[in-house]
Protein backbone atom coordinates (compact mmCIF):
# COMPACT_ATOMS: atom_id res chain seq x y z
CA UNK A 1 0.00 0.00 0.00
CA UNK A 2 1.26 3.69 -0.90
CA UNK A 3 0.61 6.42 0.97
CA UNK A 4 0.40 9.74 -0.91
CA UNK A 5 -1.06 13.45 -1.21
CA UNK A 6 -2.27 12.95 -4.28
CA UNK A 7 -2.73 10.32 -7.21
CA UNK A 8 -3.12 11.53 -10.20
CA UNK A 9 -4.41 9.44 -13.30
CA UNK A 10 -3.03 10.04 -16.65
CA UNK A 11 0.86 11.23 -17.29
CA UNK A 12 -0.01 13.65 -20.36
CA UNK A 13 1.09 17.38 -20.28
CA UNK A 14 -1.99 18.25 -17.85
CA UNK A 15 -1.11 15.26 -15.55
CA UNK A 16 2.68 16.46 -15.45
CA UNK A 17 2.34 19.76 -15.14
CA UNK A 18 -0.11 18.63 -11.96
CA UNK A 19 3.15 17.26 -10.43
CA UNK A 20 5.18 20.10 -10.44
CA UNK A 21 1.80 22.82 -9.16
CA UNK A 22 1.21 20.05 -5.98
CA UNK A 23 4.95 20.01 -5.99
CA UNK A 24 5.94 23.57 -5.63
CA UNK A 25 3.06 23.59 -2.51
CA UNK A 26 4.85 20.87 -0.48
CA UNK A 27 2.67 18.02 -2.02
CA UNK A 28 4.18 14.56 -3.11
CA UNK A 29 1.79 12.62 -5.97
CA UNK A 30 2.23 9.37 -7.73
CA UNK A 31 1.18 9.07 -11.32
CA UNK A 32 -0.54 6.39 -12.85
CA UNK A 33 -0.25 6.03 -16.94
CA UNK A 34 -1.55 2.98 -19.05
CA UNK A 35 0.91 3.53 -21.99
CA UNK A 36 4.41 2.61 -21.23
CA UNK A 37 5.78 6.16 -21.51
CA UNK A 38 4.64 9.49 -20.34
CA UNK A 39 3.71 11.98 -22.27
CA UNK A 40 0.33 10.90 -23.67
CA UNK A 41 -1.69 11.75 -26.40
CA UNK A 42 1.51 14.07 -27.35
CA UNK A 43 3.84 11.18 -27.39
CA UNK A 44 1.26 8.67 -28.90
CA UNK A 45 -0.32 10.08 -31.51
CA UNK A 46 1.66 13.31 -32.27
CA UNK A 47 5.60 13.48 -31.42
CA UNK A 48 6.57 15.36 -34.28
CA UNK A 49 3.44 17.46 -34.66
CA UNK A 50 4.40 21.28 -34.10
CA UNK A 51 2.25 22.74 -31.63
CA UNK A 52 1.95 26.51 -31.47
CA UNK A 53 -0.29 27.74 -28.68
CA UNK A 54 1.83 27.21 -25.60
CA UNK A 55 2.06 30.35 -24.05
CA UNK A 56 5.67 32.28 -24.66
CA UNK A 57 7.02 28.51 -26.36
CA UNK A 58 6.36 29.69 -30.17
CA UNK A 59 6.74 26.58 -31.53
CA UNK A 60 7.14 22.76 -30.18
CA UNK A 61 6.91 19.42 -30.41
CA UNK A 62 4.76 16.78 -28.57
CA UNK A 63 8.26 15.21 -27.64
CA UNK A 64 9.99 18.36 -26.95
CA UNK A 65 7.01 19.63 -24.82
CA UNK A 66 6.87 16.25 -23.01
CA UNK A 67 10.66 16.09 -22.34
CA UNK A 68 10.85 19.40 -21.01
CA UNK A 69 7.68 18.60 -18.71
CA UNK A 70 9.70 15.93 -17.10
CA UNK A 71 12.84 17.98 -16.68
CA UNK A 72 10.38 20.88 -14.88
CA UNK A 73 9.23 18.12 -12.40
CA UNK A 74 12.03 16.46 -11.69
CA UNK A 75 12.88 18.03 -8.61
CA UNK A 76 9.82 16.40 -7.19
CA UNK A 77 10.57 13.00 -7.56
CA UNK A 78 7.03 11.79 -8.39
CA UNK A 79 7.58 7.95 -9.07
CA UNK A 80 5.51 7.09 -12.11
CA UNK A 81 3.29 4.00 -12.40
CA UNK A 82 3.82 3.42 -16.33
CA UNK A 83 1.21 0.27 -17.73
CA UNK A 84 -0.80 0.28 -15.40
CA UNK A 85 -4.56 1.48 -14.93
CA UNK A 86 -6.49 2.27 -12.41
CA UNK A 87 -9.52 -0.24 -11.88
CA UNK A 88 -11.22 0.69 -9.59
CA UNK A 89 -11.78 3.43 -6.74
CA UNK A 90 -13.43 3.41 -3.26
CA UNK A 91 -14.12 5.75 -0.21
CA UNK A 92 -13.01 4.46 3.10
CA UNK A 93 -13.45 7.00 5.94
CA UNK A 94 -12.89 9.85 3.88
CA UNK A 95 -9.84 8.28 1.96
CA UNK A 96 -9.37 7.39 -1.46
CA UNK A 97 -8.65 3.63 -2.02
CA UNK A 98 -7.12 3.32 -5.15
CA UNK A 99 -6.52 0.16 -7.05
CA UNK A 100 -4.25 -0.29 -10.28
CA UNK A 101 -4.70 -3.27 -13.04
CA UNK A 102 -1.54 -4.57 -11.21
CA UNK A 103 -3.14 -4.36 -7.66
CA UNK A 104 -1.12 -1.29 -6.57
CA UNK A 105 -3.41 -0.17 -3.53
CA UNK A 106 -2.65 3.67 -3.21
CA UNK A 107 -4.60 5.58 0.27
CA UNK A 108 -4.77 9.30 -0.61
CA UNK A 109 -6.97 12.21 0.08
CA UNK A 110 -7.00 13.76 -3.53
CA UNK A 111 -7.06 11.88 -6.92
CA UNK A 112 -6.86 14.11 -9.80
CA UNK A 113 -7.85 12.69 -12.85
CA UNK A 114 -5.87 13.69 -16.21
CA UNK A 115 -7.08 11.21 -18.44
CA UNK A 116 -7.24 12.81 -21.67
CA UNK A 117 -9.52 11.57 -23.72
CA UNK A 118 -8.83 8.02 -21.62
CA UNK A 119 -6.31 5.04 -21.84
CA UNK A 120 -5.19 4.26 -24.89
CA UNK A 121 -5.97 0.32 -25.43
CA UNK A 122 -5.42 -2.02 -28.73
CA UNK A 123 -8.33 -1.35 -31.06
CA UNK A 124 -9.93 -5.15 -31.81
CA UNK A 125 -11.54 -6.71 -34.17
CA UNK A 126 -15.19 -6.19 -35.48
CA UNK A 127 -16.16 -9.18 -34.71
CA UNK A 128 -18.15 -10.15 -31.38
CA UNK A 129 -17.96 -14.24 -31.59
CA UNK A 130 -14.20 -13.81 -30.93
CA UNK A 131 -14.41 -12.55 -27.42
CA UNK A 132 -14.26 -15.75 -25.90
CA UNK A 133 -11.36 -16.57 -27.73
CA UNK A 134 -9.27 -13.25 -26.70
CA UNK A 135 -5.78 -13.99 -24.80
CA UNK A 136 -6.38 -18.03 -25.76
CA UNK A 137 -6.21 -18.08 -29.31
CA UNK A 138 -6.74 -14.16 -30.48
CA UNK A 139 -4.30 -11.66 -29.46
CA UNK A 140 -3.69 -8.25 -29.93
CA UNK A 141 -0.37 -8.01 -28.88
CA UNK A 142 2.41 -10.39 -28.80
CA UNK A 143 3.99 -10.82 -24.83
CA UNK A 144 5.69 -14.13 -25.43
CA UNK A 145 6.92 -15.15 -28.76
CA UNK A 146 6.69 -19.24 -27.49
CA UNK A 147 3.16 -18.65 -27.84
CA UNK A 148 3.15 -18.55 -31.66
CA UNK A 149 5.80 -21.20 -32.04
CA UNK A 150 4.71 -24.09 -34.81
CA UNK A 151 1.51 -23.04 -35.40
CA UNK A 152 -1.15 -21.46 -37.90
CA UNK A 153 -1.29 -18.10 -37.51
CA UNK A 154 -3.66 -15.41 -38.99
CA UNK A 155 -2.40 -11.73 -38.50
CA UNK A 156 -4.58 -8.86 -39.38
CA UNK A 157 -3.59 -5.42 -40.51
CA UNK A 158 -1.01 -3.71 -42.85
CA UNK A 159 1.06 -1.87 -40.67
CA UNK A 160 4.54 -1.89 -39.07
CA UNK A 161 3.63 -4.47 -36.12
CA UNK A 162 1.11 -6.53 -38.43
CA UNK A 163 4.59 -6.76 -41.01
CA UNK A 164 7.32 -7.54 -38.50
CA UNK A 165 5.03 -10.04 -36.46
CA UNK A 166 4.29 -11.60 -39.66
CA UNK A 167 7.96 -11.55 -40.43
CA UNK A 168 9.26 -12.81 -37.76
CA UNK A 169 6.77 -15.62 -37.04
CA UNK A 170 7.38 -17.46 -40.90
CA UNK A 171 10.51 -18.03 -39.41
CA UNK A 172 8.55 -21.11 -37.58
CA UNK A 173 5.34 -20.81 -37.98
CA UNK A 174 2.64 -20.96 -41.03
CA UNK A 175 1.67 -17.14 -41.40
CA UNK A 176 -1.04 -15.53 -43.10
CA UNK A 177 -1.10 -11.94 -43.54
CA UNK A 178 -4.79 -10.25 -43.81
CA UNK A 179 -5.18 -6.95 -45.25
CA UNK A 180 -8.32 -5.14 -46.02
CA UNK A 181 -6.16 -3.16 -49.41
CA UNK A 182 -3.31 -4.10 -51.57
CA UNK A 183 -1.04 -1.56 -50.19
CA UNK A 184 1.20 -2.24 -46.98
CA UNK A 185 2.18 0.85 -44.61
CA UNK A 186 5.90 -0.35 -43.73
CA UNK A 187 9.95 0.46 -44.16
CA UNK A 188 10.92 -0.26 -47.45
CA UNK A 189 12.84 -2.85 -46.08
CA UNK A 190 10.18 -4.38 -44.21
CA UNK A 191 8.31 -4.24 -47.62
CA UNK A 192 11.13 -6.10 -49.62
CA UNK A 193 11.52 -9.14 -47.05
CA UNK A 194 7.62 -9.98 -47.18
CA UNK A 195 7.94 -9.75 -50.65
CA UNK A 196 11.00 -12.05 -50.87
CA UNK A 197 8.80 -14.11 -48.39
CA UNK A 198 5.66 -14.37 -51.04
CA UNK A 199 8.05 -15.65 -53.55
CA UNK A 200 9.70 -18.21 -51.90
CA UNK A 201 6.20 -19.24 -50.10
CA UNK A 202 6.91 -19.02 -46.57
CA UNK A 203 4.13 -16.61 -46.04
CA UNK A 204 0.78 -16.35 -47.59
CA UNK A 205 -0.63 -12.73 -48.17
CA UNK A 206 -4.31 -12.24 -49.07
CA UNK A 207 -5.53 -8.80 -49.86
CA UNK A 208 -7.82 -7.20 -50.01
CA UNK A 209 -10.01 -9.01 -47.43
CA UNK A 210 -11.31 -8.62 -43.94
CA UNK A 211 -12.55 -11.08 -41.58
CA UNK A 212 -16.18 -12.69 -41.57
CA UNK A 213 -16.53 -15.38 -39.15
CA UNK A 214 -14.61 -18.10 -37.22
CA UNK A 215 -16.11 -21.13 -36.60
CA UNK A 216 -18.01 -22.36 -33.91
CA UNK A 217 -17.37 -24.13 -30.43
CA UNK A 218 -14.55 -24.11 -27.95
CA UNK A 219 -11.22 -24.12 -30.12
CA UNK A 220 -10.55 -22.15 -32.85
CA UNK A 221 -9.93 -24.29 -36.56
CA UNK A 222 -10.45 -21.34 -38.91
CA UNK A 223 -11.08 -17.81 -39.99
CA UNK A 224 -13.74 -16.94 -43.14
CA UNK A 225 -12.39 -13.69 -44.70
CA UNK A 226 -14.09 -11.90 -47.36
CA UNK A 227 -13.03 -9.20 -50.12
CA UNK A 228 -15.28 -6.55 -51.19
CA UNK A 229 -16.79 -8.71 -54.29
CA UNK A 230 -18.38 -10.63 -51.41
CA UNK A 231 -15.94 -13.93 -52.27
CA UNK A 232 -15.21 -15.68 -49.26
CA UNK A 233 -11.96 -17.96 -47.65
CA UNK A 234 -11.53 -20.27 -45.23
CA UNK A 235 -8.19 -19.86 -43.25
CA UNK A 236 -7.01 -22.82 -41.18
CA UNK A 237 -5.96 -21.08 -37.85
CA UNK A 238 -4.53 -21.56 -34.28
CA UNK A 239 -4.03 -18.07 -33.70
CA UNK A 240 -5.39 -14.96 -34.49
CA UNK A 241 -3.36 -11.72 -34.22
CA UNK A 242 -4.88 -8.27 -35.04
CA UNK A 243 -2.45 -5.26 -35.67
CA UNK A 244 -4.82 -2.08 -35.48
CA UNK A 245 -3.09 0.31 -33.03
CA UNK A 246 -4.49 1.78 -30.07
CA UNK A 247 -7.58 3.42 -29.48
CA UNK A 248 -8.78 5.95 -26.61
CA UNK A 249 -11.57 4.35 -24.01
CA UNK A 250 -12.65 5.51 -20.80
CA UNK A 251 -12.66 2.10 -19.54
CA UNK A 252 -13.24 2.07 -15.75
CA UNK A 253 -13.70 5.88 -15.06
CA UNK A 254 -17.20 5.58 -16.28
CA UNK A 255 -18.02 3.68 -13.53
CA UNK A 256 -16.90 5.68 -10.67
CA UNK A 257 -19.92 7.40 -9.82
CA UNK A 258 -19.04 11.05 -11.41
CA UNK A 259 -21.66 12.65 -13.33
CA UNK A 260 -20.26 12.41 -16.48
CA UNK A 261 -21.62 14.26 -19.99
CA UNK A 262 -20.57 13.48 -23.35
CA UNK A 263 -17.78 11.00 -22.42
CA UNK A 264 -16.56 14.12 -19.89
CA UNK A 265 -16.26 14.91 -16.03
CA UNK A 266 -18.19 17.49 -15.09
CA UNK A 267 -16.32 19.62 -12.36
CA UNK A 268 -16.60 23.55 -11.12
CA UNK A 269 -14.61 26.09 -12.36
CA UNK A 270 -13.07 27.57 -9.00
CA UNK A 271 -10.89 23.91 -8.37
CA UNK A 272 -12.23 22.03 -10.71
CA UNK A 273 -13.70 19.14 -7.95
CA UNK A 274 -15.88 16.61 -9.33
CA UNK A 275 -19.35 15.87 -7.44
CA UNK A 276 -17.16 14.06 -5.36
CA UNK A 277 -14.86 15.80 -2.64
CA UNK A 278 -11.41 14.98 -3.56
CA UNK A 279 -11.74 13.78 -6.82
CA UNK A 280 -10.93 16.12 -9.15
CA UNK A 281 -10.88 16.22 -13.64
CA UNK A 282 -8.48 18.60 -15.17
CA UNK A 283 -7.06 18.78 -19.22
CA UNK A 284 -9.37 17.30 -22.13
CA UNK A 285 -11.58 15.19 -19.96
CA UNK A 286 -13.58 17.67 -17.96
CA UNK A 287 -15.84 19.91 -18.94
CA UNK A 288 -17.90 23.21 -17.46
CA UNK A 289 -19.15 26.04 -19.49
CA UNK A 290 -17.11 27.61 -21.43
CA UNK A 291 -14.23 24.61 -21.62
CA UNK A 292 -11.64 24.88 -24.62
CA UNK A 293 -9.48 21.59 -25.10
CA UNK A 294 -6.20 23.12 -25.01
CA UNK A 295 -3.15 22.11 -23.02
CA UNK A 296 -2.79 25.76 -21.72
CA UNK A 297 -6.23 25.08 -20.49
CA UNK A 298 -5.43 22.01 -18.51
CA UNK A 299 -2.27 24.11 -17.22
CA UNK A 300 -4.36 26.58 -15.53
CA UNK A 301 -7.12 23.65 -14.06
CA UNK A 302 -3.86 21.80 -12.58
CA UNK A 303 -2.93 25.17 -10.76
CA UNK A 304 -6.75 26.01 -9.44
CA UNK A 305 -6.85 22.03 -8.33
CA UNK A 306 -3.47 21.77 -6.77
CA UNK A 307 -4.70 24.39 -4.34
CA UNK A 308 -7.86 21.83 -3.00
CA UNK A 309 -5.55 18.93 -2.60
CA UNK A 310 -3.34 21.32 -0.57
CA UNK A 311 -5.87 22.09 1.67
CA UNK A 312 -7.48 18.56 1.76
CA UNK A 313 -4.41 16.94 2.63
CA UNK A 314 -3.34 19.44 5.16
CA UNK A 315 -6.15 20.51 6.90
CA UNK A 316 -4.26 21.76 10.03
CA UNK A 317 -1.90 24.41 7.65
CA UNK A 318 -3.02 27.79 6.26
CA UNK A 319 -2.48 27.78 2.46
CA UNK A 320 -0.67 30.69 1.36
CA UNK A 321 -0.33 32.15 -2.45
CA UNK A 322 3.15 32.14 -3.26
CA UNK A 323 5.07 33.03 -6.45
CA UNK A 324 8.00 31.29 -7.14
CA UNK A 325 10.15 34.27 -8.28
CA UNK A 326 10.08 35.14 -4.40
CA UNK A 327 9.03 32.34 -2.16
CA UNK A 328 12.50 30.62 -0.17
CA UNK A 329 10.37 27.76 -0.07
CA UNK A 330 8.97 26.90 -3.53
CA UNK A 331 13.06 27.54 -4.33
CA UNK A 332 14.30 24.85 -1.93
CA UNK A 333 11.58 22.52 -3.38
CA UNK A 334 12.95 22.96 -6.66
CA UNK A 335 16.27 22.40 -5.48
CA UNK A 336 17.07 25.75 -6.83
CA UNK A 337 20.79 26.82 -5.07
CA UNK A 338 21.91 30.81 -4.73
CA UNK B 1 -24.05 27.90 -47.57
CA UNK B 2 -23.21 24.08 -48.71
CA UNK B 3 -25.10 21.40 -47.43
CA UNK B 4 -24.25 17.93 -45.93
CA UNK B 5 -26.47 15.28 -44.93
CA UNK B 6 -25.44 12.76 -42.15
CA UNK B 7 -27.10 9.64 -41.96
CA UNK B 8 -26.60 7.23 -39.04
CA UNK B 9 -26.64 3.24 -38.85
CA UNK B 10 -31.12 3.27 -38.00
CA UNK B 11 -31.10 5.35 -41.45
CA UNK B 12 -31.78 8.55 -39.72
CA UNK B 13 -31.21 11.27 -42.06
CA UNK B 14 -30.04 14.74 -40.64
CA UNK B 15 -29.05 17.81 -42.94
CA UNK B 16 -26.93 20.94 -41.68
CA UNK B 17 -25.16 23.60 -43.57
CA UNK B 18 -21.96 23.59 -42.55
CA UNK B 19 -19.76 26.71 -43.67
CA UNK B 20 -17.38 26.54 -46.89
CA UNK B 21 -13.61 25.61 -45.36
CA UNK B 22 -14.47 23.51 -42.10
CA UNK B 23 -14.39 19.31 -42.41
CA UNK B 24 -17.42 17.36 -42.89
CA UNK B 25 -15.93 16.20 -39.40
CA UNK B 26 -16.39 19.92 -38.18
CA UNK B 27 -19.78 19.88 -39.58
CA UNK B 28 -21.01 16.80 -37.31
CA UNK B 29 -19.52 18.20 -34.26
CA UNK B 30 -20.89 21.57 -34.26
CA UNK B 31 -24.62 20.38 -35.10
CA UNK B 32 -23.80 17.17 -32.45
CA UNK B 33 -24.35 14.36 -34.78
CA UNK B 34 -23.87 11.59 -32.78
CA UNK B 35 -21.62 8.63 -34.01
CA UNK B 36 -18.65 10.76 -34.97
CA UNK B 37 -16.53 10.80 -32.02
CA UNK B 38 -13.80 13.12 -33.50
CA UNK B 39 -11.10 11.82 -30.74
CA UNK B 40 -8.19 13.72 -32.08
CA UNK B 41 -9.63 16.58 -33.00
CA UNK B 42 -9.04 16.82 -36.65
CA UNK B 43 -5.27 15.56 -36.13
CA UNK B 44 -5.98 12.43 -38.47
CA UNK B 45 -4.43 9.98 -35.95
CA UNK B 46 -7.92 8.51 -34.17
CA UNK B 47 -9.91 7.05 -37.15
CA UNK B 48 -13.10 8.10 -34.82
CA UNK B 49 -14.75 10.67 -37.34
CA UNK B 50 -15.15 7.89 -39.83
CA UNK B 51 -18.23 7.86 -42.42
CA UNK B 52 -19.29 6.07 -45.80
CA UNK B 53 -19.39 8.17 -48.84
CA UNK B 54 -22.64 7.72 -50.92
CA UNK B 55 -21.32 5.90 -54.11
CA UNK B 56 -21.90 8.60 -56.65
CA UNK B 57 -19.83 11.08 -54.43
CA UNK B 58 -16.83 8.99 -53.53
CA UNK B 59 -14.81 9.58 -56.82
CA UNK B 60 -15.80 13.52 -56.78
CA UNK B 61 -14.22 14.01 -53.62
CA UNK B 62 -10.37 14.72 -54.23
CA UNK B 63 -8.32 11.22 -53.09
CA UNK B 64 -7.74 10.30 -49.89
CA UNK B 65 -3.70 10.90 -49.03
CA UNK B 66 -1.83 7.64 -48.24
CA UNK B 67 -2.09 8.74 -44.49
CA UNK B 68 -5.49 8.94 -44.18
CA UNK B 69 -5.61 5.64 -45.98
CA UNK B 70 -3.04 4.08 -43.57
CA UNK B 71 -5.45 5.32 -40.45
CA UNK B 72 -8.66 4.16 -42.14
CA UNK B 73 -7.25 0.93 -41.79
CA UNK B 74 -7.63 1.06 -37.85
CA UNK B 75 -11.01 2.10 -38.17
CA UNK B 76 -14.15 0.04 -37.56
CA UNK B 77 -15.54 -1.69 -40.33
CA UNK B 78 -13.84 -0.48 -42.83
CA UNK B 79 -15.40 -0.45 -46.77
CA UNK B 80 -14.46 0.66 -50.05
CA UNK B 81 -16.12 4.01 -49.72
CA UNK B 82 -14.52 4.83 -46.55
CA UNK B 83 -12.88 8.22 -45.43
CA UNK B 84 -12.08 10.55 -42.53
CA UNK B 85 -15.10 13.15 -42.07
CA UNK B 86 -11.96 15.45 -40.84
CA UNK B 87 -9.89 15.07 -44.39
CA UNK B 88 -13.19 16.46 -46.51
CA UNK B 89 -13.16 20.18 -46.61
CA UNK B 90 -16.57 21.73 -47.20
CA UNK B 91 -17.03 23.87 -50.43
CA UNK B 92 -19.72 24.58 -52.76
CA UNK B 93 -18.54 21.83 -55.02
CA UNK B 94 -19.59 19.45 -52.05
CA UNK B 95 -22.56 20.57 -51.56
CA UNK B 96 -24.57 17.88 -51.03
CA UNK B 97 -22.84 15.73 -49.61
CA UNK B 98 -24.73 12.60 -48.01
CA UNK B 99 -22.30 10.23 -45.61
CA UNK B 100 -23.29 7.67 -43.53
CA UNK B 101 -21.57 6.58 -40.21
CA UNK B 102 -20.60 3.39 -39.28
CA UNK B 103 -22.50 1.18 -36.41
CA UNK B 104 -20.02 2.60 -34.45
CA UNK B 105 -16.21 4.05 -34.52
CA UNK B 106 -13.84 1.77 -32.13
Amino acid sequence: MIKTDVVIIGAGPVGLFAVHQLGIKGLKSEIIDNLDKAGGQCIELYPDKPIYDIPAVPECSGKSLTDNLLKQIKPFGSTFHLKERVQEIKDEKGTWVVKTNKNKIFHTPNIIIAGGVGSFEPRKLPLKSLTKFEDKSVFYSVTDKNLFKNKKISIFGGGDSALDWALEFSNYSKVTLIHRREEFRGTPHTLKELEKLKKKGKISIKTPFQIKSVNEGEKLKFVEIENYDEKTENIETDVILGFFGLIMQLGPIAEWGLSMSKKTIEVNTQNFETNKQGIFAIGDICSYPGKLKLILSGFHEAALASVECFKRARPNEKYKFQFTTSSKEIQDRLGIKK
Amino acid sequence: MPKITYIDQKGISQTFNVENGLTVMEGAVQNNVPGIDADCGGSMACATCHVYVEESWFNRLPAAEDAEKDMIDMAYDPKKNSRLSCQIIVSDEIDGLIVTTPEKQT
